[in-house]
């Protein structure tokens, strides 16, 4: 029953402009924790330029829409206000007409089908500055690939508006459950940010737990049952191939993750009612033991720049945060808090560790800085854990349990902010996801 | 023949334990990887009286205990769960010829992570006993669940404390991993 995963999409960017951008690539709206009114833009319907592009020029206009104003930072203007028709991607852009709307942005577009063949052209203005934004692009697919064409255009549109790289071409990892809370069923399964194109990647013969990305998404690292003792499996996304980390008996392996470069695992081994930190190279599988601490050692995650691990140990008598050298030595306690704090991810931007918090019989996804300072709680639940990173280090996803015998898990989102938290769409259950990187 | 015999009461021994037995999973649309490390699974067993026979796992299962329960967070053998692991001893010295996983389980108020960590060191105080009391350690392995397989479902403490448990999980064939 293994899927196959998607073909590889044949996609590149040309660019329209010769020049450079220059200075007007100044952020339009700079995303802080005070941005709280979302910025007005009017995205017209794409052309058709052709006849064969009628139905996709409708549907990657529509999605476009759909990733910048699910952000939170940005407000879809009606058609119905437009007062300017774009009747061709080539003519002047009559800025007053959309002042008039109050639109801070405008889009416009145009598509082309031949055959499986995609072009889909675009161009952001700056209404108030009556400037483009940047340069135009051209991007060509296939029309399968139809959906990551649109998130291309609205990545570019939120990375030039917001100065900062987007996160819409992207795909999650996680675990799809079904079944009762007493007999669980689990797969791997991956789909795109927004819970499109789902496939699945294991079978539900064995619990799987904690799938994670490697940095660039060609692998998935998880923890399996398939022995009855858990093991960590790397498994190729391109053609499901799957690997055991070598695990000697009696030895249970979990919470795994890859280093930056994807050549080596940082991990947990439990072994004689220990559980430590150890890393192995995928390569020589050699393994080098981090921590020696009778407590429990478990959940660890990189610095960006490879040379810090966060994790969480009991070693203080309850479940803390810790940060160390990659290699091992000494660590620091960072979370001081009431409580207690598990699962720490460090941010793609290096400022920042996501973690669950469990307090006062309430579990908190939050933020703090590595030095443990400036924590802050997004959200508040029965049961919320597992936070993982969009690319851009803006937005967290995790799992979140409703309470009681029919309890269900389903993932959802948050700005780090702590506001726009919404579900991620998903048939049945889901849990534990891991956020992959910005496609190529 | 008196081999063939006694094969055959273990397996539907086995059987019996596999109905009976919550942490063992499987059967319709399941056949969770757990399966493969106690080994017996399916066949419609259903030997009645079986528990009866101080030498059956049914009887270690129901009449010595198969389990043993835990306070929030800790890894502790209780004073109940000490009697009950003296009989698992004093069984498993009587019945050689079997094998046994213990399974660590945590309740659901905790991290996926830590809660394996915390069912593995469960497991292992329960190991630790057994061995204490003279069960040569290469018959026992530990594994943990975490919080993955609850037997009971509700969310609150009557639920968690029994979920908060170590499970010897008895198998006659040889354990591989």
């Amino acid at each position: 029953m293994m899927n196959k995963v998607i073909a590889v999409l044949f996609l590149w960017v040309v660019a329209f402009s010769v020049h450079a951008q220059t200075n007007d690539d100044r952020p339009l709206i700079v995303i802080t924790d005070g941005v709280t009114e979302p910025l007005p833009f009017a995205l017209p319907q794409f052309q058709a330029e052709n006849s064969a592009a009628s139905q996709i020029s409708a549907d990657i206009t529509r999605l476009v829409a759909q990733d910048l104003a699910g952000t939170g930072l940005f407000r879809e203007i009606p058609a119905t206000s437009f007062i300017s028709r774009v009747s061709s991607f080539t003519q002047p852009i009559a800025y007053a007409d959309w002042r008039a709307i109050n639109a801070q942005g405008l889009i416009t577009g145009a598509v082309t089908v031949n055959g499986n063949q995609l072009v889909v052209k675009f161009r952001l203005y700056d209404v108030f500055s009556g400037q483009e934004l940047g340069q135009g692009q051209q991007l060509v697919g296939t029309v399968d690939g139809w959906r990551r064409m649109a998130h291309k255009v609205a990545d570019a549109t939120y990375s030039r508006i917001t100065g900062e790289g987007g996160y819409f071409d992207s795909r999650v990892v996680f675990v799809s459950e079904s079944g009762p809370k007493d007999n669980r069923q689990k797969r791997l399964a991956i789909m795109d940010y927004d819970g499109a194109n789902l496939q699945f990647l294991t079978d539900s013969s064995a619990i799987v737990l904690a799938p994670r990305f490697s940095p660039n998404g060609d692998r998935v690292l998880y923890t399996s049952f398939e022995s009855g003792f858990p093991r960590i499996n790397v498994l190729n996304v391109g053609n499901v191939s799957r690997q055991q980390l070598g695990t000697a008996q009696g030895e249970m392996a979990f919470s795994p993750r890859f280093s930056r470069d994807g050549r080596q695992v940082i991990y947990s081994l439990s072994n004689g009612g220990n559980t430590d930190i150890y890393r192995t190279d995928l390569g020589t599988g050699q393994h080098v033991r981090l921590t020696s601490a009778p407590s429990i050692e478990t959940a660890p995650s990189l610095s960006p720049d490879g040379s810090q691990i966060v994790f969480e140990s009991d070693r203080s008598g309850t479940q803390q945060l810790y940060i160390m050298p990659a290699n091992g030595g000494d660590a620091r306690r960072i979370s001081f808090g009431d409580g207690r704090y598990g699962t720490p991810v460090w941010s793609p931007r290096g400022d920042l560790v996501a973690f669950t918090k469990q307090n006062a019989g309430r579990f908190h996804i939050g933020v703090m800085r590595t030095d443990g300072s400036e924590e802050r709680l997004l959200t508040s639940s029965f049961l919320d854990e597992g936070p993982t990173w969009s690319p851009n280090g803006r937005v967290i996803m995790f799992s979140r349990e409703t309470q009681g015998a029919g309890g269900t898990s389903s993932m959802y989102s948050v700005d780090i902010s702590g506001r726009n938290l919404k579900a991620v769409p998903v048939q049945g259950g889901a849990s534990d996801p891991s956020w992959g990187p910005l496609q190529p | 023949m008196k081999m063939m015999t006694r094969a055959t009461v273990l397996l539907l021994a086995l059987a019996t334990a596999a109905c009976t037995n919550p942490d063992r999973f499987g059967g319709a649309g399941g056949a969770d990887g757990a399966n493969g490390a106690n080994g017996a699974n399916g066949a419609n067993g259903g030997l009645a009286g079986s528990a009866n026979d101080p030498a059956s796992p049914q009887f270690f299962n129901q009449t010595i205990g198969d389990r043993v329960l835990f306070a929030v967070d800790t890894s502790t053998i209780t004073p109940t769960g000490k009697t009950i692991l003296d009989g698992q001893a004093q069984w498993l010295q009587t019945n050689a010829d079997y094998r046994a996983v213990i399974e660590g389980h945590a309740d659901e108020q905790g991290t996926r992570e830590y809660n394996l960590a915390l069912g593995q060191r469960r497991a292992n105080a329960v190991r630790e006993y057994l061995v204490s009391r003279g069960v040569p350690s290469s018959r026992l392995q530990v594994t943990s669940f975490g919080k993955e397989r609850p037997i009971e479902v509700c969310s609150e403490e009557s639920c968690y404390a029994k979920n908060r448990r170590a499970v010897t999980v008895l198998s006659f064939s040889s354990i591989t991993s």
